[in-house]
């Protein structure tokens, strides 16, 4: 079996472990341990973060659905990119495919905008 | 600089997929700003005209499908080599299409529950709740279930015909996630169905990911995902047999999970039991088609010259997968989990006709797979819909003793359930008869004969439990208080209709179809 | 055999004799209480069209060269896949034509005696649709061109059987002996599919003229294997060891069903399937010695089962497989003993159907009781009764000049040719016949009145009386079919010329011993019932008469080599099934984790252990492939 080609692949794994490992053991090593309440906080972009209920509580669902439309436009981002990209020798045949593409997308939106899916209460 | 070239696609021969697909993404947008009342009559008469306007696409591309030169199917290679739009895949849609069709005339079944389709108020209500209470007094449901069962098709007519792995997988997934959802949607023993909605989720994702994995190892071996150079690279023999080896026996872990063989048959009984009654039906027909489709188009197509590596392995699958299907069933006391294990057992009959011979004089093994499937959806979902009339007040009566002298209190339901009974069993002048035996014949002029000594012994065993049902509606005393047998819609009572004449039909003069079938030819590279 | 010519003429109408049947039938079962005011008579008139249709082509048939008795009729092809191809086609020839007679004859006159026996139930209609059902079936089977169609007749006549026994669904061992029926039946069904399967792939038809043709030079392996999955087939069918269990609880069905169906006409398929595929046991030594082996067992066992029981219709069972057994063996003895089998087939329909009738009639006035101890001294309050079932009494025991005795006389003769212990056995058991009969009789007819007080014995309806005194008439004269040899002659067409032999003794001197040797058995059935009062409630017995009564442990023999196996098996399977995998992956996760209380919350324990069970069959899928290309 030729598995030569994936000595590559198995070096950049070990060392990436490798990395994330020792950089752990260095912050452990060398870091001060004077622990606050601003540091026990979740970090939030600076942000005085959100009250949690007692004991952490669950994140609401609401959260999934944000993050389910939030992968409606990611995907869509991913095909308009190439897209844009070979825009020229697609002419005609790209505009209309992307256009349809995007009119799906649209309706998947606009389904969870009638159904409420955007209001957050 | 490289010059992008636009693709060309074949949106004629694509048609039925693309109408179906098309249909339910308006299905959503009807969805969004239909009114609530009255939605339910025009998602039901939408979905219905949408899937028969793909059935007469699919006549159309059927009758346009031309020779392949130098093969002996016919058809064309579409969308730049990931759909095959032939014979085989032709067939399927038609078939495919059809099964839809009853089964989203049982969908919109909604006289049986006194005005309210079968499928949960508000989904997202917890069971037993005051919120359950008050959807279901408002009558809110969800009509979502329409769409929802568009894409499904659509997942179930790319499935089979992809002509590339990745393409496949894509399809798996459109036919599955929609799937997932519609079983949790019962509106009665909501938590049964939630479990099962749960179970089926979590294993499929399982199935996949193995599919997925089978998927890499193969392209490690043959450098593309396309069906085509797969079938070359295994005759020339090039690269390591384990990594083929490997990347097919996963591959085949997950369609042989998606068509319900032991040992992967396991949430089968479960997912048939808890789902909606129509799903049930859907499901049993509908992606049993599709996923014999697919395994036949792999293993046929990309690793048909390998395949003295896996026959074996499929003999021990069919092997297995008839003894529980058959043995087990013997003990179930609710009717669904016995329709579950039936089906597990006929995914065996099946299996042992894809055993049989794949080309040849005779009938080939593509060839009466494909019968069987067209005989067996029929009789199957008109059992579950006969499942879905025999009511208590509490939803359906699927404890097998509640059957008791149900012949005496409805003799015609109980025929007709009768019936399909013995079509299962394969008893003759029913499509069960003709399709075992089309079946069995395919697998022995391939000289499976050991197989099929055992489908014939487990066929016998089959047929005690399917005749003990028989005779514990016509030979018992009624129970007390036993179930009452609900009066359903015209859509419910066509589709059974339908059912029972084409079991009685296919039975009789299964000369048609089987010669459809036939012009269906093989499968093209 | 001679060629098969297409239809013409009358013998283009051959087809109305499954269909007019099959119409009734679907007209009183599909048309609900609407047809029960006529149905019956529907019902009856459907098989007497079929009857005269058949006396009809019978003389037709009569009226043609020797060489043109075999008329063919294509009627539509049932499905054509590859190389298969399965004809609905006809195929009327001597054989058929015979059988057609006696389905029709006697069919009809059971419909006759059926309107006055079930006149008081309330689903007579329903038993006329499937007597119609199973008259269609019957018909088919024989008409059959090819094993395929003669499979689906096959397949009807069991299903009609099924429901005909299990008729009186109150009660609960009617269910059960249907249900036993069926099954094993089924097993008898395996052995015809395969035999088809194999004929499809050895000849690559299925039809008889296709077999034929290809069996000669096909292997022997194959030749012995048809043969033997053919009397398998014929073995579940016709009631014969050891699949001869389902028989005697068919009892359970109203008694013109027994009459027709369990007596006359269905059970004897399995012997009209081993004449028609004569060219396969020509063939095959093996096989056909394992024919008449059965035969043998069968004549022999059936006997003795008739000689222990009280129940009325259980003796007339156990007497149609002995019976059934005669022909068996005949049909085994080759090209000497075809038409032997047939005329004894056909004697036998009339005289069995005769008996059951007036086992009928006799029950009809005792309160349907079956328990020959409380019978007694019936002759003087049903003359009719007992003067037909003397009629038929005389001719099973082979009276001289009786049905019969030409017809019993024949199978021990070419019995007697082929081997003598063979011929010795037949004749024993011919003196056990005469003596469980007499013992019948008298029980029944004779000696002193053992009913109980409230029962009033009477002579049975005109519906009921005269279909008796027909079938008593057939049963006296039906040896004349053999006069000049004229049957054997006439079936030439369909099984070849019959084969003379020779005996050790001359003829006389062998029919001078068979008829001593029953006089025997009547005499000792004389001395043992008729000159003491018979006890109302049995004795003891002895270890034989306890066996028999319990069918010679014919039933615990299948359950412990059937039955037990594969309900351990099914356990096994159900326990590996539901819980042995979990039980498994919970210990194993027990061990791993010590959490036992959390494997124990079953939602999340089963899927885990579903997805345990997929990762095992994943693993063994892989391996198992990899294996392969190791090895």
């Amino acid at each position: 079996m030729d598995l030569d080609l994936y000595v590559p692949i198995l070096a950049i794994g070990v060392l990436g472990a490798a990395f994330a490992f020792f950089s752990l053991a260095a912050s452990w090593l060398s870091g001060p341990r004077r622990y606050n309440r601003a540091r026990l906080d979740s970090y939030e972009c600076g942000i005085e973060p959100t009250p949690q209920p007692i004991g952490g509580g669950r994140f609401q669902v609401k959260y999934f659905i944000t993050a389910m439309l939030f992968i409606v436009f990611d995907i869509e981002i991913i095909f308009l990119y190439p897209f844009a990209v070979a825009f020229d020798s697609l002419g005609w045949f790209g505009l209309i495919e992307m256009g349809l593409f995007i009119l799906t997308l649209v309706a998947a939106f606009a389904y969870v905008w009638r159904r409420g899916g955007l209001e957050w209460d | 600089m490289n010059e992008f070239i636009a693709p060309t696609v074949e949106y004629a021969e694509l048609s039925p997929l693309l109408i179906v697909l098309g249909a339910a993404v308006v299905g959503v947008t009807l969805e969004a700003f239909l009114p609530r009342r009255g939605r339910h009559r025009i998602q039901v008469v939408f979905t219905l005209v949408a899937l028969v306007a793909a059935l007469l696409a699919t006549g159309w591309v059927a009758a346009g499908l031309d020779e392949v030169e130098g093969a002996s199917g016919r058809g064309l290679i579409a969308a730049e080599g990931a759909i095959a739009v032939d014979g085989p895949s032709v067939f399927m849609w038609g078939v495919l299409l059809v099964f839809s069709i009853i089964s989203v005339m049982l969908f919109a079944e909604r006289r049986i529950e006194g005005g309210v389709s079968a499928f949960a108020g508000q989904a997202a209500a917890l069971p037993g709740t005051e919120a359950e209470r008050e959807a279901s007094r408002q009558g809110i449901e969800h009509t979502e279930v329409f769409p929802l069962v568009l894409f499904a098709i659509g997942g179930m007519l790319l499935f089979p015909a992809s002509n590339d792995l990745l393409t496949m997988f894509i399809a798996l997934e459109v036919l599955s996630l929609p799937l997932y959802l519609l079983c949790g949607l019962a509106r009665r023993r909501r938590l049964i169905s939630q479990e099962a909605a749960m179970k089926y989720f979590l294993l499929g994702a399982f199935s996949s990911a193995f599919f997925v994995y089978g998927i890499a190892l193969v392209y490690g071996y043959a450098g593309s995902f396309t069906l085509a150079d797969i079938h070359a690279a295994v005759d020339n023999n090039t690269g390591s047999t384990n990594l083929l080896l490997a990347g097919m026996g996963l591959i085949a872990v997950g369609l042989l999970f998606k068509v319900s063989a032991a040992p992967f048959h396991a949430w089968t009984p479960d997912v048939y039991q808890g789902a909606p009654t129509p799903v049930t039906g859907f499901m049993a027909a509908c992606t049993k088609l599709a996923a014999f489709g697919a395994l036949l188009r792999v293993f046929y197509v990309a690793f048909g010259g390998a395949q003295w590596d896996w026959r074996p392995m499929i003999w021990v699958v069919a092997a297995l997968t008839m003894a529980i299907g058959a043995v087990v069933a013997l003990t179930q006391s609710d009717i669904k989990r016995m329709l579950a294990y039936s089906s597990i057992a006929h995914a065996g009959f099946l299996l042992v006709g894809f055993a049989g011979a794949y080309g040849g004089d005779g009938i080939t093994s593509l060839q009466s797979v494909l019968f069987y499937l067209a005989a067996y959806g029929f009789s199957t979902i008109g059992a579950f819909a006969v499942v879905m009339l025999v009511r208590d007040p509490g939803g359906e009566a699927t404890h097998l003793s509640r059957w008791a002298g149900l012949g005496k209190t409805s003799p015609l339901v109980a025929g007709v359930f009768a019936f399909f009974m013995l079509a299962f069993a394969g008893i003759p002048l029913t499509s069960g008869f003709t399709s075992k035996w089309t079946v069995f014949s395919a697998a022995w002029a391939g000289g499976a004969w050991p197989l099929v000594l055992l489908a014939v012994g487990m066929s016998a065993v089959a047929a005690y439990f399917y005749v003990r049902v028989i005779v514990l509606m016509f030979f018992s005393d009624p129970v007390v208080d036993g179930p009452t047998v609900s009066v359903p819609s015209l859509f419910t009572s066509s589709a059974l209709v339908v059912a029972v004449v084409a079991t009685v039909v296919l039975g009789i003069l299964p000369g048609p179809v089987l010669d459809l079938a036939q012009q269906a030819g093989a499968f093209v590279r | 055999m001679t060629e098969v010519l297409p239809a013409d003429g009358v013998f283009g109408l051959s087809w109305l004799l499954v269909a007019v049947p099959a119409i009734s039938a679907v007209v009183l079962l599909v048309g609900g209480r609407r047809t029960d005011r006529w149905g019956h008579l529907l019902g009856t008139a459907a098989p007497a069209f079929a009857f005269v249709l058949g006396v009809v082509l019978f003389v037709a048939l009569l009226g043609r060269g020797e060489q043109e008795r075999r008329v063919g009729q294509q009627l539509w092809t049932w499905f054509e896949v590859g190389g298969l191809r399965a004809d609905f086609g006809l195929l009327l020839d001597p054989l058929s034509a015979l059988f057609v007679l006696l389905i029709t004859g006697v069919g009809s006159l059971i419909h006759v005696y059926s309107i006055g026996y079930m006149a008081h139930d309330a689903r007579r209609r329903r038993f006329f649709g499937y007597l119609n059902l199973f008259i269609a079936a019957m018909l088919m089977l024989v008409l059959a061109d090819n094993y395929l169609a003669l499979f689906l007749g096959w397949e009807g006549v069991g299903l009609a059987s099924y429901l005909l026994i299990g008729f009186w669904q109150h009660k609960n061992s009617a269910a059960v002996a249907a249900k036993k029926a069926f099954v094993v039946n089924r097993v008898g069904d395996m052995g015809m599919v395969l035999a088809i399967m194999l004929m499809f792939a050895t000849f690559g038809s299925v039809t008889f003229e296709g077999v034929a043709a290809g069996i000669e030079d096909a292997s022997g392996a194959t030749q012995t294997a048809l043969g033997l999955l053919l009397l398998l087939g014929a073995c579940g069918k016709s009631a014969q060891v050891p699949l001869q269990s389902w028989l005697l609880d068919a009892m359970e069905g109203p008694t013109p069903v027994s009459a027709l169906i369990h007596a006359a006409t269905m059970v004897t398929a399995g012997v009209y399937l081993v004449v028609r595929s004569g060219f396969v046991y020509e063939t095959t030594e093996v096989a056909s010695t394992a024919v008449v082996l059965v035969g043998l067992v069968t004549l022999v066992v059936g006997a003795i089962i008739g000689c222990a029981k009280d129940d009325i219709k259980k003796v007339l069972a156990g007497s149609t497989m002995s019976q059934i057994g005669y022909m068996m063996l005949a049909a085994g003895l080759g090209p000497a003993g075809y038409a032997f089998a047939i005329f004894h087939l056909i004697t036998h329909g009339f005289f069995k159907a005769n008996l059951f009738l007036g086992a009928g009639s006799v029950m009809h006035s005792m309160h349907d009781d079956v328990d020959m101890r409380v019978y007694g001294g019936l002759s003087r309050l049903m003359p009719v009764t007992f003067v037909t079932f003397a009629m038929g009494y005389l001719a099973i025991i082979g009276f001289p000049g009786f049905a019969g005795f030409w017809s019993k006389d024949k199978v021990i003769e070419a019995a007697f040719a082929d081997n003598i212990w063979i011929g010795i056995a037949t004749i024993l058991a011919a003196g056990v016949t005469a003596f469980y009969m007499t013992r019948l009789m008298l029980m029944t007819f004779l000696g002193d009145k053992r009913w109980k007080s409230d029962v009033h014995p009477h002579e049975s309806p005109a519906t009921m009386t005269i279909p008796l005194v027909v079938l008593a008439v057939a049963s006296v004269l039906g040896g004349v079919l053999i006069l000049g040899g004229w049957i054997g002659h006439f079936l030439e067409p369909s099984v070849g010329p019959e084969e003379h032999h020779d005996l050790p003794i001359p003829v006389l001197a062998l029919t001078a011993i068979v008829t001593l040797t029953v006089a025997v058995g009547v005499f000792i059935a004389w001395r043992t019932y008729g000159t003491k009062e018979v006890p109302v409630t049995a004795p003891r017995g002895s270890v034989l008469t306890r066996a028999a009564r319990a069918d010679l442990y014919g039933d615990a023999l299948n359950e412990a080599v059937l039955m037990r196996p594969g309900q351990w098996t099914t356990r096994w399977l159900v326990w590996f099934d539901n819980r042995g995998l979990d039980g498994g992956v919970n210990g194993l996760a027990a061990l791993i984790g010590g959490t036992s209380g959390q494997v124990r919350r079953a939602q999340t324990g089963y899927v885990r252990s579903y997805a345990l069970a997929m990762l095992g069959g994943a693993l063994l899928v892989v391996v198992s492939l990899l294996a392969v290309t190791l090895a």
